[in-house]
């Protein structure tokens, strides 16, 4: 395969993750579309590191993992905290801080 | 054989994509994730890159999502509400989505890589594998490995933090005598 479809499949996966960001409101699926563009920028890693013949893309992809699961780790302790708080899990109602 | 492989792969990487953010119930759309994580991991196989597609599978299907599941379980599904800060977002998204689509293409494919075209070099057999990439990793990036496990760490702690039953700012009564306060967080509820 060629890999200008892994980037062309690689950058409809992230606008469909960008645009879930954009759609959705409930806090767990804004983190499930930060998921899905982290893992379109891993694929278009995974590409790269083929297409140049060289395994250190594929290193990247591996902390780009570590990275998301910090990233996800946090971001459910959040929502696990709002929860708690009973505080409505709408980003549109958590709006304190935009001033 | 191959073209079928990665065809198949990118419809469930795509479907799940599109049944993450099309889920109404919070649930679905993590199983949603789940079939395009394992949809990914066989593209990077595609792309022989043995250990990426593994850890894929091991760290992002069977644990992320585990923790994903029990939140959700936790929290509970929730309505969203049709109210929109800015008119019409729901139809300027999809928009704004395919000219990002759109724009990412270009911008990649108009490139000068002249290799995009290519089915890029042979690589030999082991290309990509866990024995591979772990020299690469303990060798030439080692302080990016470090540095990984203590974000790693930190992450945790952030977590039990953010996550534990203390809130902040509240003092102690005296009634209710708790003998972990004082190490800071308490980890029993």
């Amino acid at each position: 395969m060629n890999t200008e479809w892994f980037i062309v499949l690689s950058a409809l996966l992230f606008a469909t993750g960008a645009m879930g960001i954009l759609i959705r409101r409930s806090p767990m699926v804004i983190l499930l579309c930060l998921e899905l563009m982290l893992n379109a920028g891993n694929l278009a890693l995974v590409a790269f590191s083929r297409m140049v013949g060289n395994g250190q893309g594929q290193v990247f992809a591996v902390i780009v993992m570590v990275v998301a699961a910090c990233e996800v780790v946090v971001g459910l302790g959040l929502i696990v905290a709002i929860f708690r708080r009973r505080l409505p899990l709408n980003v549109d109602d958590l709006r304190e801080l935009r001033g | 054989m191959e073209e079928v492989l990665f065809f198949i792969s990118a419809l469930g990487a795509l479907g799940g994509a599109l049944g993450v953010i099309a889920m109404r119930n919070p649930f679905y759309s993590v199983l949603a994730l789940i079939v395009h994580l394992f949809s990914l991991a066989s593209l990077f196989l595609l792309l022989t890159s043995a250990f990426v597609a593994a850890a894929q599978v091991v760290v992002y299907a069977g644990a992320v999502m585990v923790l994903y599941v029990f939140v959700v379980a936790y929290v509970g599904g929730g309505g969203e509400s049709a109210w929109e800060p800015i008119p019409g977002q729901r139809f300027l998204a999809p928009l704004l989505g395919i000219a990002l689509f759109v724009e990412l293409s270009v911008a990649v494919l108009s490139s000068s890589l002249l290799a995009l075209g290519e089915d890029g070099p042979d690589v030999r057999a082991g290309f990509g594998d866990p024995a591979a990439i772990g020299r690469l990793l303990l060798e030439k990036f080692l302080l990016p490995f470090e540095a990984a496990s203590i974000l790693l760490l930190i992450a945790a702690v952030g977590a039990i933090v953010l996550a534990s039953n203390r809130r902040y700012g509240e003092r102690d009564t005296p009634d209710e005598p708790s003998p972990n306060r004082e190490e800071g967080v308490s980890l029993s509820p």
